[in-house]
């Protein structure tokens, strides 16, 4: 098999491969960033929770629709998002309980929600697709939903770049120039949740967050700079959406688990090569004058 | 000219009802240079959150004249950092302006170049592009002292700013404090050693979870008033009545 006929012939024959590629390359392109900021606030686990949480929206988007309407299951998950975004954050700042402990009991309460619902039409493959990925379902209206998040996340990114930087390196010092911190942490979890909904179709809800985390651990021992992470993140998520349609196409594998297991080989093969990595601390190299 | 005095009358700062400080009257004048002295959880800390509006319940009047929040600059105890966010010095620095740049304003020329001037006063001259992670504890405290130096307030509020600090660092950055207070700026300074408070600051505030003494530093800190300091810090107690003096005025 020529290297054509196997990296390109795939996109060029089947239209669905195509409208995949540019789904989970643009899907890179928005997550990676957000990815990023999310490790660097120590906030893995909270992505995580996240894409527990927008489950039981997706799903009575589902029931609510009668079908697979992307656009119910989206506004669902959405509302599931930040419905769970919001009450933690509520309960964090009004009792004693820190986010993280917050976020835990309202996403498991919610993953149990979205369980309970999916088991009540346990049967229907079309649910099954939504929630754990399949690159057959994406449509061109999949596509300009998936274009439509990115565009915005970038956007939104660069708007808010400046407070939002500040609040994670000093949230008390935005608070004490009044710099409505809260107000651009929100708005952030507001982006985490569009992009895990946009998630929903090349990877499921369960594993669109490896979209960002995977990325952002790379990202993380090779770049210094907080732009230079963010473009290595949309990069190797983007990449990694390339090559592991290409690997579930050839294998027959679910695309979903593919592509995350194509950006955890990246993961690995930076733990042992990228300048932060193993291989470059073990390495003895003589000291510098100053 | 307005008055920027800061003045207490009858504060009581407390934590879920239990004083932090209490019976606070007194004022901060206008460009005084105070040292804030005391025993470990006396309300030192409490006492400049209560200024900036960090959290603790509030009785009493605390009058600010005509000083609005944007005029004060804070600088905590052990500061909340992400010190590992890949952030250089210069964007640090630069955070100092923001009532000028806020959240989208870009950056003038004059305002970088106030920065570098920033951290040469802090004796970090060219360190603009060094990463926040690789700085010491000592550099990260110039960091944030050139940080004040940028936000331009009228009060400031510095809470143990040279513990755990060097020699050569904390002269430095006592000249930073002459600075202001030759300006005609406010500084309120948590501190626990003596010999910076007398030779340094001209007024001192003793407290011990209630004013033990305040005013020149010489009659504050005798022996006999930081005897009664020590005395009087009362331990927090658990199953503590309602303070009788604010029952007697209900």
């Amino acid at each position: 098999m020529s290297l054509y006929s196997s990296v390109a012939l795939p996109f060029l024959e089947y239209g669905f491969m195509r409208r995949a590629l540019l789904a989970s390359i643009s899907l890179g392109l928005g997550a990676g960033p957000v990815g990023v900021i999310l490790m660097l606030r120590r906030m893995s686990l909270v992505g995580d929770a996240m894409s527990h949480a927008v489950l039981p929206g997706a799903a009575i988007g589902f029931l609510v629709s009668g079908g697979l309407s992307l656009f119910a299951m989206g506004v669902g998950g959405i509302i599931a998002g930040l419905s769970v975004a919001l009450l933690s954050g509520m309960v964090s700042r009004g009792t004693v309980l820190k986010e993280d402990a917050s976020f835990a009991s309202f996403y498991l309460a919610s993953l149990a929600l979205g369980v309970l619902i999916v088991s009540l039409r346990g049967s229907n493959i079309d649910l099954l697709h939504v929630l754990f990925g399949t690159i057959l379902s994406i449509d061109h209206d999949a596509i300009f939903m998936v274009g439509a998040i990115t565009s915005f996340t970038l956007i939104t990114l660069a708007l808010i770049y400046r407070p939002l930087v500040a609040e994670c390196f000093d949230p008390s010092f935005l608070r004490s120039v009044r710099g409505r911190g809260a107000l651009y942490h929100l708005l952030f979890l507001f982006l985490l949740v569009i992009n895990l909904v946009a998630g929903f179709q090349t990877l499921g809800t369960l594993m669109s967050v490896g979209m960002m985390m995977l990325p952002a651990a790379v990202a993380q021992l090779w770049g210094r700079t907080l732009l230079a992470m963010a473009i290595i993140a949309a990069c190797v998520a983007a990449f990694s959406g390339f090559l592991g349609l290409l690997f579930s196409y050839h294998l027959h594998f679910a695309s979903g688990p593919t592509i995350i297991l194509v950006a955890t080989v990246i993961y690995l093969l930076s733990l042992v090569c990228a300048p932060s990595g193993i291989l470059r601390r073990r390495l003895k190299r003589p000291h510098l004058v100053g | 000219m307005s008055s920027h005095a800061i003045r207490f009358s009858d504060v009581t700062l407390s934590y879920d009802r239990h004083p932090a400080v209490h019976h606070l009257s007194g004022v901060f004048e206008t460009g005084s240079l105070t040292a804030v002295v005391g025993p470990n959880g006396a309300g030192k800390s409490t006492l400049l959150k209560s200024l900036v509006g960090e959290e603790c319940q509030v009785e009493g009047r605390i009058d600010f004249g005509s000083l609005k929040p944007h005029d004060f600059g804070y600088l905590p105890q052990a500061a909340s950092l992400e010190r590992q966010f890949p952030l250089m010095v210069a964007d640090v620095v630069l955070l100092g302006a923001w009532r000028r740049i806020g959240p989208f304003r870009g950056v003038t020329r004059a305002i970088a170049r106030e920065a570098a001037s920033a951290l040469a006063a802090v004796g970090l001259k060219g360190f603009e592009r060094r990463q926040v992670g690789s700085l010491s504890g000592g550099q990260m405290q110039r960091v944030l002292f050139a940080r004040l130096l940028l936000q331009d307030a009228r009060v400031l509020l510095l809470d143990e700013p040279f513990t755990s600090i060097d020699g050569a660092t904390t002269r430095d950055l006592f000249g930073v404090v002459q600075r202001w207070h030759l300006d005609g700026r406010t500084v309120i300074a948590v501190l626990h050693d003596f010999e910076q408070v007398r030779s340094y600051f001209p007024e001192t505030l003793l407290i011990s979870r209630r004013v033990v003494a305040w005013g020149k530093t010489a009659d504050v800190m005798t022996d006999e008033n930081l005897a009664r300091a020590r005395g009087a810090s009362e331990a927090w107690q658990e199953g503590a009545g309602i303070c009788v003096e604010s029952e007697a005025r209900i």
